[in-house]
């Protein structure tokens, strides 16, 4: 399973309270974790990329284990600690609070 | 008992304020989607439990929020707007061409028959509509793709759609407007429309007379007389008797033609309210005096109310979205601030309340009728 953290705004368009555990099927990519969490909760389509071009969102950011991700392509394994559960992909809203 | 809901959009949420018949004592709901802002809502003229929402985020994009309940409970729906064909370009501030590019919904204009068709006006500028409650939005492409698309350039708020008025006696007849391009009519439903702007004047664009480039703030209608519109735009408030086709001044007396939001009485085709703003650089009323002005006449002369709203040291704007009537026999009157006040007048205007005073910065204000 991965552990996915969502933003609050993104929780609760979710429904969701804490992290989102995600079966993901075949090579543990970026593209394939945001695959596998529109299916899960089709809500967040367009919040996170966009709908067609599948470009992440300009203030949306992705880390994780210390390291940005937002600029990897799509096909970018994550890191095995993801991978194995043991650390979260953190889906952020940049910090330019309005 | 008949009663009042007044839908009020904000930048960091919605709330939904209720009353009866009376107008004097308000239950507020809210914050809804906080954090959030809420561009516009709107109930369905024949389901008034039925109830859009447009909530948008810099962070997270658009949703559409759908209740069926009257506002107690809300449910997203699609959130997919994109242009049919290839988007081509419209004018940047600079002049130069820009692409069109989709930033958010301004406003939801439900059908006037069907509860599950809305219209949506978007920035960049477009028409939207749905026919299933909002799963899904195609554009009515006819207006974008207009020829006169390429020389549109956007208000200070963007590229906005943000009026949309259906004709109550011929639903294939919709008035829209957009910032900066003008007002447009379509006779067809939407598949194709034309400029309706002859009569204004505009400085700041190369020909004040032009047929599109007009910087239209806000459209308003009296429903059982749809060909006369009202019109506030940047600079000068407007009238039209034939549809839109031709447009006259209509200031007269005001101390300042400049202002966003407009309506007319539910009853009274020749009564017509304004807030007048001090310039387009100074969003604030004259003198820091919020007034409301009436004009019993159609325009032309105009009386300034104040009983009840700040006369000293108001700095506030009223946005083009954020005033309303309802239509019971004493007309009432609504508006939001900047500010987050929400100013409601049940007697078409001579004296004014505050139903709530701080809220964060009002952008739309919708009123229902209840049954």
């Amino acid at each position: 399973m991965i552990r996915v953290q969502l933003p609050a705004h993104l929780r609760t368009l979710a429904r969701v309270d804490d992290e989102v555990l995600l079966d993901v099927k075949g090579e543990v990519t970026l593209g394939a974790v945001l695959d596998a969490l529109e299916d899960r909760y089709p809500v967040l389509r367009g919040t996170i990329r966009d709908h067609v071009t599948h470009r992440r969102r300009p203030f949306v950011r992705f880390f994780a284990c210390e390291q940005d991700l937002s600029h990897d392509p799509p096909h970018t394994p994550l890191p095995e600690a993801v991978i194995a559960a043991a650390e979260p992909l953190l889906v952020v809203g940049a910090m330019a609070g309005g | 008992m008949s009663g009042v809901r007044v839908l009020v959009g904000t930048r960091k949420g919605a709330f939904v304020l209720t009353s009866d018949g009376t107008r004097k004592n308000w239950e507020v709901s809210g914050p809804h989607f906080g954090g959030w802002e809420i561009y516009h809502l709107k109930g369905s003229p024949v389901d008034q439990n039925r109830i859009y929402a447009s909530q948008s985020s810099g962070w997270f994009g658009q949703m559409v929020q759908r209740s069926n309940d009257g506002g107690r409970t809300w449910d997203a729906v699609g959130n997919k707007f994109v242009y049919e064909g290839t988007p081509g370009t419209h004018q940047w501030y600079d002049g130069t061409p820009h692409p069109w590019e989709f930033a958010r919904v301004w406003h939801l204009e439900p059908s006037l028959t069907d509860p599950d068709t809305v219209y949506a006006g978007v920035e960049d500028a477009a028409m939207f509509r749905t026919t299933d409650g909002g799963q899904n939005w195609q554009e009515l492409p006819g207006l974008r793709t207009h020829e006169s698309g390429p020389k549109w350039q956007p208000g200070a708020g963007g590229l906005c759609l943000h009026t949309i008025l259906i004709d109550p006696s011929n639903h294939e007849r919709i008035f829209i407007a957009i910032s900066a391009a003008g007002a447009f009519r379509t006779d067809d439903g939407g598949r194709t429309w034309r400029p309706i702007n002859r009569g204004l004047k505009s400085q700041g664009i190369p020909n004040p007379n032009a047929e599109v480039g007009h910087c239209v703030h806000r459209i308003a209608m009296h429903r059982p007389k749809p060909r006369t519109l009202f019109m506030q735009k940047h600079w000068d408030v407007m009238r039209s008797d034939d549809a839109g086709d031709s447009w006259n001044e209509v200031s007269g007396n005001l101390p300042t033609d400049f202002g966003f939001a407009m309506d007319v009485h539910a009853h009274e085709p020749e009564t017509v309210y304004v807030v007048p703003i001090k310039s387009d650089s100074e969003h604030f009323p004259p003198d820091g005096q919020l007034r409301v002005y009436r004009s019993r006449t159609g325009g032309n002369e105009w009386q300034a109310l104040t009983k009840g709203l700040p006369q000293r040291d108001c700095y506030v704007n009223v946005l083009r979205d954020a005033m309303s009537v309802d239509s019971l026999d004493s007309c009432g009157v609504y508006f939001g601030t900047t500010g987050g006040q929400v100013y409601a007048s049940a007697d078409a205007g001579d004296t004014w309340a505050a139903i709530v005073h701080d809220l964060p910065a009002v952008l739309s204000v919708e009123v229902q009728t209840l049954q």
